[in-house]
């Protein structure tokens, strides 16, 4: 009897010497400590406790560094200057990285570990992203699977962005979906309005986020947004502007058109928007209007398929084979192009074949 | 205990006794990590120092703690409990000190923890009556030959990769049939010394 308590005993012991270990090495060695995070040169310093990697601690004080792939080290994204601290470039981090980039200290914010005060420097509009509470004050019915959504801000109560930019729209758990998930919406509200937001959401069928919208979400609901975020706005130039949009990807489109009549701009914009029959067409009174205010501006809507009873006049076809049908005569103009994946490759290779530089095609594909 | 020299011991766990290519242990890390030089490197030296020091540790753990308590026959337990406290123990001291030596050895520790040739040696030090030395040695030796020996594969699987194989030997199945080449052409050694 005796025999089996010494056994218990040896070899508990054992195992509990091997964990006191463990214990006192997770508490000590791996512990960092707290340590600064000096941003933008004393802009902004975040205490937080090492140990944790770059990004999530930024992520977590509400610096939201772009990100797609969260934090595995296989999008590239999350760039930022370390100026000190940060250790050696690790191989994960290389093929992200030029050469010219690493010379400049720039390291994958997700591979680096804090372990030690760091200095570091990001573009200073990433402070500008930010969470808002939001109450939704509109949902307007565009079309038979379009919605417009109207947010005012609620907390913080303004938004700087410009206007173009998307923001990410917090879907909270809701009928069988379980967890909370991120979609990103592009803004159709200008940036000189600062205390709301508007989204146009196109329902696809199953989708989580906008099954949400359309069927669940009301007026006056909370709903939570974080942004702005992209690089998707008009660049300034003289140079004349062809807009392509189908579906929901006209919502950047109509602040940019709407901002551009605010500033009574006499630059010349063509808006080619592609749907498939006259049900699918919206905003048509808004961009007759917006064609009064802007003497240069013109709408094109063009239908692929036009029902018998549409008795449609306008463009017919494919968005890419009405653009097509404008030949080189684009080539001196910028192109900006919003929608899915699909219909921007197409009209990317229509615009390059036709003498449009790469250089001057901005584009935000919904995938 | 057995009256060998421990430098012999270490030569004949890297050559004559090979522990991956005579007792074939170790095989699943094996092949799967031997498809790079640079990487089999990686793993190799973790190897290397992970059986050094596992085979001296479950050495004093063994003669100290298990057979003072009468307790040999829970040998295989506490060895794969210490190799196990061990290995996590160094992924966190490698990676307070270096995260490159981190991204280049730490992520193969977690596989060198079900790899049985650490096992294995510290099992076989026990079976042949080995005292600290002589273990320390063998650990070291059958680290090193485990390491050449996937080294030496993945130099040759660099080569066939350029090659045609046949389809149906792709992959795996040729790496198996060069292992058990390479096991042959190691047994050319075992003339050389003989130590059990
Ligand atoms: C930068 C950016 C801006 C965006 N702006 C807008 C916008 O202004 N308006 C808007 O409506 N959407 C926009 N999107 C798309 C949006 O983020 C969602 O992907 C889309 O609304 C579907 O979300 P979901 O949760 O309903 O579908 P999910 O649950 O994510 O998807 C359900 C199924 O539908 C497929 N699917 C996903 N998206 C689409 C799609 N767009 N068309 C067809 N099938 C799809 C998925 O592969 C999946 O099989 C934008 C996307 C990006 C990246
Ligand atoms: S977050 Fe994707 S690479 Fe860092």
């Amino acid at each position: 009897m005796i025999e089996v308590f010494i056994s218990m005993g040896v070899i508990g012991g054992i195992g509990a010497i091997l964990a006191v270990v463990l214990e006192l090495a997770d508490r000590y060695i791996a512990n960092y400590g707290e340590c600064a995070v000096d941003i933008n040169d004393g802009t902004r310093t975040l205490t937080v406790e090492g140990g944790g990697s770059l990004l999530g601690s930024l992520v977590a004080e509400g610096i939201f560094i772009p990100s797609a792939c969260g934090g595995r080290g296989s999008c590239g994204y999350c760039k930022v200057k370390i100026a000190e601290g940060g250790g050696p470039v690790l191989p994960t981090e290389t093929s992200w990285l030029t050469p010219q980039e690493q010379k400049n200290n720039m390291r994958l914010s997700c591979q680096v570990k804090i372990r030690e005060d760091l200095k570091i420097h990001i573009p200073p509009e990433l402070f500008l992203i930010k969470e808002y509470r939001g109450r939704v004050t509109r949902i307007t019915t565009l079309t038979h699977d379009i919605k417009e959504v109207r947010i005012k801000l609620l907390e913080p109560e303004a938004i700087e962005f410009q206007t173009g930019q998307y923001m990410q729209l917090t879907v909270p758990e809701y009928g069988d979906v379980e967890e909370s998930v991120y979609r990103a919406y592009s803004l159709s509200s200008p940036s000189f309005e600062k205390d709301e937001v508007e989204f146009i959401i196109r329902l696809v069928p199953e989708g989580i986020c906008t099954t949400w919208v359309h069927q669940f979400l009301k007026e006056s609901d909370e709903v939570t947004v974080n942004g702005p975020h992209g690089e998707f706005f008009l660049r300034d130039s003289d140079k004349p502007v062809i807009m392509i949009a189908g579906g929901s990807g006209l919502a950047p489109f109509k602040g940019m058109l709407r901002d551009l009549a605010r500033q009574h701009s006499t630059r010349k914009v063509t808006f080619f928007f592609g749907a498939v029959s006259q049900r699918d067409l919206y905003h048509r009174e808004l961009m007759a209007e917006l064609e009064k205010e802007l003497p240069n501006f013109k709408f094109v809507p063009a239908l692929s398929k036009p029902a018998e009873e549409d008795r449609w006049q306008g463009e017919t076809g494919l968005i890419t084979d009405v653009v097509g049908r404008l030949g080189e005569d684009i080539a001196g103009s910028q192109a900006y192009l919003c929608g899915s994946p699909g219909m921007i490759d197409a009209c990317i290779a229509v615009l390059t074949k036709n003498g449009m530089p790469q250089a001057e095609i901005f584009y935000d594909k919904f995938s | 205990m057995v009256e060998i020299n421990p430098f012999v011991i270490l030569f004949a766990a890297i050559f004559t006794n090979n522990i991956l290519l005579s007792n074939y242990l170790g095989m699943c890390s094996f092949l799967a990590v031997s498809r790079e030089v640079k990487a089999s490197y990686g793993l190799g030296f973790a190897v290397i120092f992970v059986m050094t020091a596992t085979t001296a540790l479950n050495w004093l753990v063994y003669f100290y703690m298990l057979v003072p308590a009468g307790l040999e026959h829970f040998w295989y337990i506490i060895f794969i409990v210490v190799i196990a406290a061990f290995v996590q123990l160094v992924e966190i001291l490698i990676e307070k000190i270096s995260p490159v030596l981190y991204i280049n050895l730490g992520i193969f520790l977690p596989l060198i923890t079900v790899n049985c040739a650490i096992m294995g040696a510290s099992l076989f030090m026990i079976i042949r009556g080995y005292d600290f030395l002589q273990s320390v040695a063998y650990g070291f030796g059958a680290g090193v030959g485990w390491a050449l020996a996937i080294v030496a594969m993945a130099g040759i699987r660099q080569r066939i990769a350029r090659s045609n194989v046949p389809a149906p030997l792709a992959g795996a199945g040729i790496a198996l049939i060069i292992a058990g080449i390479m096991s042959l052409a190691f047994m050319g050694f075992s003339g050389m010394i003989q130590v059990q």
